[in-house]
């Protein structure tokens, strides 16, 4: 009984690292570039939910919209300033770095704002818990909540890409950014856009993060972003179904270690599965292998 | 040309007489009526909360000693320097202080920065004396003393507690394997333990990259039927913990040392009626009936408007200790760094003083004090002695 138990609280935390890893997937898959400060974007509305939530004492609907307008707006700012000009560098590794740089100033700006002091964040998800096998087994209204928010991400991003204008452009300039311009695709545009999606689908990931582990501080992000990430590259970075598998595996293999093998070495072994992974598929489980014309 | 460098060359000259002659006026200037005491500790970033805690104390202990007339007729002087938890910063705060002429050091607050800090006053021999580093290696060389209980002794009188009073059969650890001051106290309650009746059912470790999820490690102590869970963690990841038990319908008793002081208050917006019942090795109680802590609670209290938690407290302490320790040797602050030192820490291992976190405080030559412990249980969202 207890391994279904655990296997429930590697479904939970997988399904969040599935969603921080949409976002992180989405990115890369149309920008080309690591959104390393996704993690604190996720971090970032975290707090503004809790803000209006806790200390404004406002309706959890509200903190929700709140969190997503904010993150979104604050996405597109963050590559229009620190991306964009970097676009057009000669290496790849500038706005890499800047993403690190953006990282730390998020960071350091709400520990400035909010203090190192930890925050319990109150859940918004009123959904009850669902208790099966006479309440031996429990599965919280989170997890409910969170994997139906992956699934319905995953669906609703897939129908954007393939079925809209918008999403057909983000396409294009995933493939070639100047063949796309020369077809009249604002490629500005396009990239904004796509940084204004995955900024607020980390709105998302992070209420729902700080929902189901209730505790926040301006470095909640820095560790889930990066297991998210790991996750996104576990699935096939690029392919937004790979990201829920991964991150769903990746939560599943993390509890499973940590109960039957070692509680220390679990981080161990969810990297040393990433890197056997690795070697036998270099693309990830569902990526795709684009042969680079020369 | 020339001349423009000739002309700097006299201004970088005058400059330098300049900075010298600043460099021995500070060295001077108070130094044959004062005793310059350095302190380091984090007052900004993650551990703020403490260091604030001791900068705040050690002023008022300084200011006390003062108005009283200062020690055998000398004032003390007080510079405190932040190190942000950082070794490194700590590193250039104690050459700030020794620069500006601190003779002895209270500090550091935090375990790490204190054992980098303490190579140095070894080679300076100058005497450390740390109120909360509890690390075992705070105190490795002669010259360093510590306030607090260490890591080791903390699981020790923890084990000993539980056994004694015969609280739990069945016990779950939950620890951070990545943390010196958690795997510390694991280590020797481990060991203690084994004097008494109480069994070790679960032990699970988790690291500084996984402290969200605990599910696990609950579920592991559920399973074992542990009727009693020792933390030997700090109160943030111990929220957590009281938070997802309740969410599984898991109520075991809580034990847990001085990293639980902070879990009424110190996470904000936190439900503390899960944390009632929970019980705490601690060193201090800010309520207690004692005369001399209710005095040193208001005093606190009415300076900077906060209650004291146990870190100023053991800072506190650790001044008047050093007053007393200067007092017996009758040293003057125109001896040298090193001269004092020799003298003080003989001293520290002679003296007995009454504190407001032990009575009859005494310290033997490996820098440990000796104090009994005291455990607290909250009680109505307060800490009630027990």
């Amino acid at each position: 009984m207890s391994f279904v138990q655990f296997l429930i609280s590697g479904i939970s935390l997988g399904s969040v690292y599935a969603l921080i890893a949409l976002g992180y997937t989405m990115v890369y898959g149309i920008a080309k570039m690591l959104n390393f400060a996704h993690g604190d974007v996720i971090m970032v509305g975290g707090f503004t939910t809790y803000t209006i939530c806790s200390t404004m004492g406002l309706h959890p609907v509200i903190g929700v919209l709140m969190a997503v307008a904010v993150c979104t707006l604050l996405g597109v700012i963050i590559e229009r300033i620190a991306y964009k000009p970097l676009r057009k560098a000669s290496s790849p590794l500038a706005v890499l770095i800047t993403a690190i740089g953006v990282s730390y100033l998020l960071q350091n700006l709400a520990l400035l704002i909010f203090g190192a002091d930890s925050k319990a964040f109150t859940s918004v998800i009123s959904l009850e818990d669902v208790a099966l096998a006479g309440g031996q087994l429990i599965i919280t209204g989170e997890t409910i909540v969170t994997i139906v928010c992956c699934i319905v991400i995953m669906i609703g991003l897939t129908l954007f890409i393939n079925k809209t204008k918008a999403g057909q452009a983000m396409l294009a300039v995933s493939e070639d950014k100047g063949a796309a311009q020369l077809m009249g695709i604002n490629v500005n545009a396009t990239i904004a856009l796509t940084f204004a999606i995955g900024s607020a689908l980390a709105a998302i990931a992070g209420i729902l993060l700080c929902s189901t582990y209730p505790s926040l501080t301006p470095y909640t992000g820095s560790m889930p972003g990066i297991k998210a990430f790991v996750a996104a590259v576990f699935g096939g970075i690029g392919s937004i179904p790979g990201a829920l598998i991964g991150g769903i595996l990746l939560g599943v293999i993390e509890i499973l270690s940590k109960a039957y093998i070692s509680s220390q070495l679990s981080d161990a072994i969810v990297f040393a599965v990433l890197i056997i992974v690795l070697l036998v598929k270099p693309t990830g489980l569902l990526g795709k292998n684009i042969q680079e014309k020369v | 040309m020339k001349k423009f460098s000739r002309f700097l060359s006299v201004i970088l000259a005058a400059a330098m007489i300049v900075s010298m002659v600043g460099c021995g006026s500070t060295e001077e200037k108070g130094s044959a009526d004062t005793f310059r005491l350095g302190g380091i500790g984090p007052v900004t970033g993650g551990a703020a909360i403490y260091g604030q805690a001791v900068k705040n104390a050690t002023q008022l202990a300084v200011d006390e000693i003062n108005a009283a007339g200062g020690v055998n007729g000398y004032k003390l002087e007080l510079n405190f320097q932040d190190d942000e938890h950082d070794p490194e910063k700590a590193l250039n705060a104690y050459n700030v202080i020794k620069d500006w002429g601190a003779k002895i050091l209270l500090g550091c607050v935090t375990s790490t920065p204190s054992i980098a800090v303490s190579e140095k006053t070894k080679e300076d021999n100058m005497l450390q004396l740390t109120p909360s580093g509890t690390a075992a290696d705070c105190t490795k060389y002669d010259n360093a003393f510590r306030v607090c209980f260490s890591d080791p002794n903390q699981g020790k009188e923890s084990a000993k507690y539980i056994g004694e009073n015969g609280l739990a059969t069945k016990v779950a650890v939950i620890y951070d394997s990545s943390d010196v001051y958690s795997s510390g106290i694991f280590e020797a309650f481990a060991k203690e333990a084994e004097n008494y009746s109480f069994e070790i059912v679960s032990a699970e470790a988790f690291t500084a990259e996984s402290k969200t999820d605990f599910s696990v490690q609950l579920q592991k102590a559920k399973d074992a039927a542990a009727d009693m869970v020792f933390l030997p963690i700090y109160y943030q990841e111990s929220s957590l913990i009281l938070t997802q038990a309740a969410n599984m319908g898991y109520a075991p008793k809580w034990f847990s040392c001085d990293g639980m002081d902070g879990i009424l208050g110190g996470v904000e917006n936190f439900d503390t009626s899960l944390a009632e019942g929970v019980m705490l090795l601690s060193p201090f109680a800010s309520n207690s009936t004692d005369e001399l802590t209710q005095k040193f609670v208001a005093n606190y209290k009415e300076k900077f408007g906060d209650i004291p938690n146990q870190f100023a407290a053991d800072a506190y302490d650790g001044v008047y200790a050093i007053k007393a320790a200067i007092e017996k040797t009758g040293v003057t602050p125109d001896m040298s760094t090193s001269d004092i030192c020799n003298k003080l820490k003989v001293a520290l291992t002679e003296i007995s003083i009454d504190g407001v976190t032990a009575k009859g405080l005494t310290w033997d030559a490996n820098g440990e004090p000796s104090k009994a412990p005291m455990v607290l249980m909250i009680e109505n969202g307060e800490y009630t002695i027990l």
